[in-house]
């Protein structure tokens, strides 16, 4: 018997679910599929993202440009999704690559990406 | 184990923004620091990389890694801050469009770096430069 133990208020969810729940094409960081994500956080403002983002959260954003990549990689976050069919670049899918950062793509918009994983038990970030 | 790293930083360079802070965090790593540590230095030091490239004429990050302590320096040339108790309130902003639609710009750098060192000063002249200076323990 496997027992997963989470802090109150905290779920979890492996990013293959979430790449199948929304129907999301992989990009970069395939090897990270099978790891957990514990909170997600949905913005395209990366300050926000800065200041209240955890680590282990999975990034949705339509903001599509290389800061988003460091921003992540900042925050320690190793997973992003792209809203709305918007593709990056092959440049930041490149640097995505070398960071081993997961990046994936989906034709839903930021709203229903977040009420479809919140739906599935996925939780936001609980902030201060 | 006491060294230092510097890295300067160009205004208006937003194609590079973010390389200093990478190469602190890569260091950082190397040297074991812990994750909780690196993650808020890693932070601290992408707003003030991104403050730099958005509103200095230019300037630097020095980090001084020393046994118990990591001193992060961030310092530019002009313009200086008016109104240092403005700067410091959530939300507010002197950001134009443009850096507005890469994502920052929301008025919450400052207080962000505030937020994730151990001891946070900052001091600036109009016309001369801003000079922050961040403390972590280790």
């Amino acid at each position: 018997m496997i027992v997963i133990s989470l802090n109150e208020g905290e779920s979890s969810m492996k990013l293959s679910h979430v790449r199948d729940l929304l129907d999301a094409i992989v990009l970069s960081g395939e090897s990270h599929l099978d790891d957990d994500v514990r909170s997600g956080f949905g913005c395209d403002l990366m300050s926000d993202v800065l200041c209240f983002a955890k680590e282990d959260a999975i990034l949705i954003t339509g903001l599509v440009n290389k800061q988003v990549l460091n921003t992540a990689d900042m925050a320690n976050m190793n997973s992003i999704i792209f809203v709305r069919n918007k593709m990056p670049s092959q440049e930041m899918i490149d640097i995505a690559k070398e960071r081993n950062i997961l990046v994936m793509s989906t034709k839903y918009i930021l709203f229903e990406c977040c009420g479809i994983l919140y739906k599935n038990g996925l939780e936001g970030a609980h902030i201060r | 184990m006491s060294y230092e790293l510097s890295f300067e930083v160009e205004r208006g360079d937003f194609e590079t923004a973010g390389e200093a802070s990478r190469k602190i965090k890569r260091t950082l790593q190397q040297l074991g620091i812990s994750n909780k540590v690196i993650r808020k230095v890693s932070i601290a030091g992408y707003e003030g990389e991104m403050n730099l490239a958005i509103h200095s004429w230019g300037g630097k990050i020095v980090l001084e890694v020393g046994e118990d302590t990591l001193i992060l320096t961030i310092e530019d040339t002009g313009p200086g801050i008016k109104d240092l108790d403005l700067a410091m309130t959530e939300g507010w902003s002197t950001a134009g469009e443009e850096v507005r639609q890469m994502g920052f710009g929301a008025g919450m750098g400052l207080p962000n770096m505030k937020n994730n060192a151990d001891n946070f000063q900052i001091t600036s002249k109009i016309d001369e430069g801003t000079k922050i200076v961040m403390s972590f323990l280790v």
